[in-house]
């Protein structure tokens, strides 16, 4: 196939974003392209992934046709394909919903969201770490819009703190790049491929990389940043972060671990240990929390940390390759359920938002006799979290406590024995949510009748209207057939794991 | 050497300034430590090697001086996208008006300085859309909602 498709994903959404500035922000220009031009590019990262997923294609594609080594080269695998699959469904959604909740309102919205999205899917097309560093400004800096969008003081305030510790990250990843440079003088994946675990000084300079990495994913110890910003963004871009920006981190983790690192289990200890403190920090961060996206976006941190445990059994496999496959395909499937999960999960939290005005449980309730498809939704996605068979999360975790078993090594057990615990600790939190908000007696915030406020009459029996509730249900959905229909998916990871074990397809077409 | 003694003075400078309150400060900071990146990221290339690269004509031995045009490209690539950021996030601090919301969390009843009117409306300006309160009083209650929950 012609590689030169490759360059599309990252070049419709930034041409139609640029062609949407001088848009006029009336009728349904906005609406129609925006949704149009991710539609596309979805389409064309199904092709990708049909190409690929037999896991012996790795398509390569220079821009331009520029000499290897000068051009600027993009790269699908397996894995890259199956994350723009999935960024693709995010985006389409988080767009529909955002034009139903009216987070669309300003006319830069949907060009920044498409702006956001091609920084991502250059992110996961790239084979070049200064390539990765622009990919990942070209997606921050929409970002660092979009999170104050028309709001108010505290929109403001989360986003000069998220603005300054991305622009840490940024500067320490930068720094890190550097070192690599210095050390190798070469930046090219290809080029790199087990450097670090041939020289400590690399693996030290790459090491720079992953603690950069570290904080865009919002690992503990610096995880401070996200429970900090995610909630007071509009419901919406909450919802489009939790699903693009943090797995960025989740998937250059991996990539460099496997290529750079090929695996080395020199390291292993490090990453099991983040994984375990992340999954248990995130979860009783979460309990401590009283809205519904404080909850959910304290909690996104627990289920970052059970991804890393892919790359953390990896190292532990001891040279195994089945075992390391096993591993890695547990952290894959993991990080695809999560975000379409979250992302269900935080569309409901903005529909409550948007609809009652509030997401602080103490004034919600009963919203299960009155959104009763939000309730569906928000349960299915609530459980698939939590692990609950026959959601797509029970067989996510299954998979992760069975790949920490087979891997036999006491550090491995460990992680097996607290990704169950930790699972029971998301139940709570899930609980805590349906029991504040959707069962009990009607809230403040829910009350039919008119309150005694005098001034102001609350408007009887506020229903959520279906085009918000419409997205969730869709998100939620994928969980339903990814947990009954698992097979698919599992055999994709199972072969995107394979190609991160044996990197040699991999080096073979990025290596100039 | 005196590549490394930079870098050193200027990361030194840099994670001072960020860990003060002022977001002014912090963003002075970041300038530091973008500076100290772009110089490991050229000394990365061969501090010894200055001669002009990418000449078509040159004898061998001016081959081994050359520069490296990789790193200067990159470092290029780098300034442009830290300048961007940095002028994007002093827009932020005006934008607030006052840019250290934390003493209004642990101290509610010290009472909002002058700055706060004025911050309501230069947040309309860098959002483009009124907050849902024209007035400073309402923004800083919101604030306050906001810090509590």
């Amino acid at each position: 196939m012609n590689g030169g498709l490759l360059a599309l994903p990252v070049a419709v959404p930034l041409l139609a974003a640029a062609l949407l500035v001088f848009v006029p922000h009336r009728g349904a220009w906005h609406q129609v392209t925006g949704i149009g031009a991710s539609a596309a590019v979805l389409a064309l990262s199904v092709v990708l992934l049909a190409q690929t997923a037999g896991g012996d294609i790795v398509l390569s594609h220079n821009v331009s046709g520029w000499l290897p080594g000068v051009a600027i080269m993009f790269v699908a695998d397996t894995f890259s394909a199956l994350m723009l699959v999935v960024t693709g469904v995010i985006v389409v959604s988080c767009l529909a919903y955002a034009f139903a909740t009216g987070d669309a309102g300003h006319r830069l919205f949907t060009p920044l969201v498409l702006m956001l999205s091609a920084g991502v899917y250059g992110a996961y097309l790239t084979a070049d770490l200064f390539n990765l560093f622009v990919f990942i400004e070209v997606m921050l800096a929409p970002s660092y819009v979009l999170i104050v969008l028309a709001g108010g003081a505290k929109r403001v305030a989360a986003g000069r703190t998220y603005l300054t510790v991305n622009l840490l990250g940024s500067t320490i990843l930068l720094a890190g790049i550097g070192l690599v440079y210095g050390l190798a003088g070469t930046v090219n994946l290809g080029m790199l491929a087990g450097s670090a675990r041939e020289s400590t000084a690399m693996a030290v300079a790459a090491g720079v990389i992953l603690v950069a990495m570290a904080v865009k994913a919002a690992l503990v110890p610096v995880h401070g940043w996200l429970p900090r910003a995610y909630p007071f963004a509009a419901p919406a871009v909450t919802a489009l972060f939790s699903g693009l920006l943090t797995k960025v981190g989740v998937y250059a983790i991996f990539r460099i671990y496997a290529v750079i690192y090929e695996g080395d289990p020199a390291y292993g200890w490090i990453i099991i240990a983040a994984a375990l403190l992340s999954m248990v920090f995130g979860v009783l961060g979460a309990v401590g929390e009283t809205t519904m996206r404080g909850i959910l976006s304290f909690h996104m941190i627990s289920q970052i940390g059970y991804m890393i445990i892919g790359p953390g059994l990896f190292a532990l496999s001891g040279g195994d390759p089945r075992v390391a496959q096993l591993g890695l395909a547990a952290g894959i499937f993991y990080l695809l359920h999560h975000i379409l999960v979250k992302a269900a999960l935080l569309v409901c939290a903005g529909t409550v938002e948007t609809t009652y005005g509030t997401g602080t449980l103490a004034r919600l309730g009963g919203l299960v006799n009155r959104a009763p498809l939000l309730a569906v939704a928000f349960m299915v996605a609530a459980m698939s979290l939590a692990g609950i068979p026959p959601l797509s999360g029970f067989v996510a975790k299954l998979t992760i406590v069975r790949a920490a078993i087979v891997a036999d090594h006491w550090l491995a057990y460990v992680t097996a024995v607290a990704a169950v615990l930790v699972g029971l600790l998301t139940l709570l939190s899930m609980v805590k949510i349906w029991n504040g908000a959707f069962w009990g007696h009607d809230g403040e915030a829910t009350w039919d009748e008119p309150a005694d406020t005098g001034a102001t009459t609350t408007v009887a029996r506020v229903r959520p209207k279906f085009a918000l509730v419409a997205p969730a249900l869709v998100l939620a959905g994928f969980s339903v057939v990814l947990g009954v229909g698992a097979q698919p998916l599992l055999a994709a990871a199972e072969t995107a794991a394979a190609g991160l074990v044996d990197i040699s397809a991999y080096v073979a077409a990025v290596t100039p | 050497m005196t590549a490394a003694i930079a870098v050193g003075i200027l990361v030194a400078a840099g994670v001072y300034l960020i860990l003060q309150r002022g977001l002014v400060r912090v963003v002075i900071g970041f300038v530091a430590l973008g500076h100290a990146a772009n110089i490991i990221l050229v000394s990365a290339g061969g501090m010894a090697q200055r001669g002009a690269p990418l000449l078509a004509d040159a004898d061998e031995e001016a081959v081994a001086g050359m520069a490296d045009p990789l790193p200067q490209a990159f470092v290029l690539t780098a300034i442009v996208i830290t300048f961007g950021i940095t002028v994007y996030l002093l827009g932020l601090a005006r934008a607030g008006g006052d840019d250290d919301p934390d003493d209004h969390v642990l101290d509610p009843d010290s009472g909002p300085d002058g700055g706060d009117g004025t911050g309501g409306d230069s947040e309309a300006a860098v959002s483009g859309i009124a907050p849902e309160s024209g007035e400073g009083d309402g923004s800083d209650a919101d604030r306050h909602a906001g810090a509590a929950t």
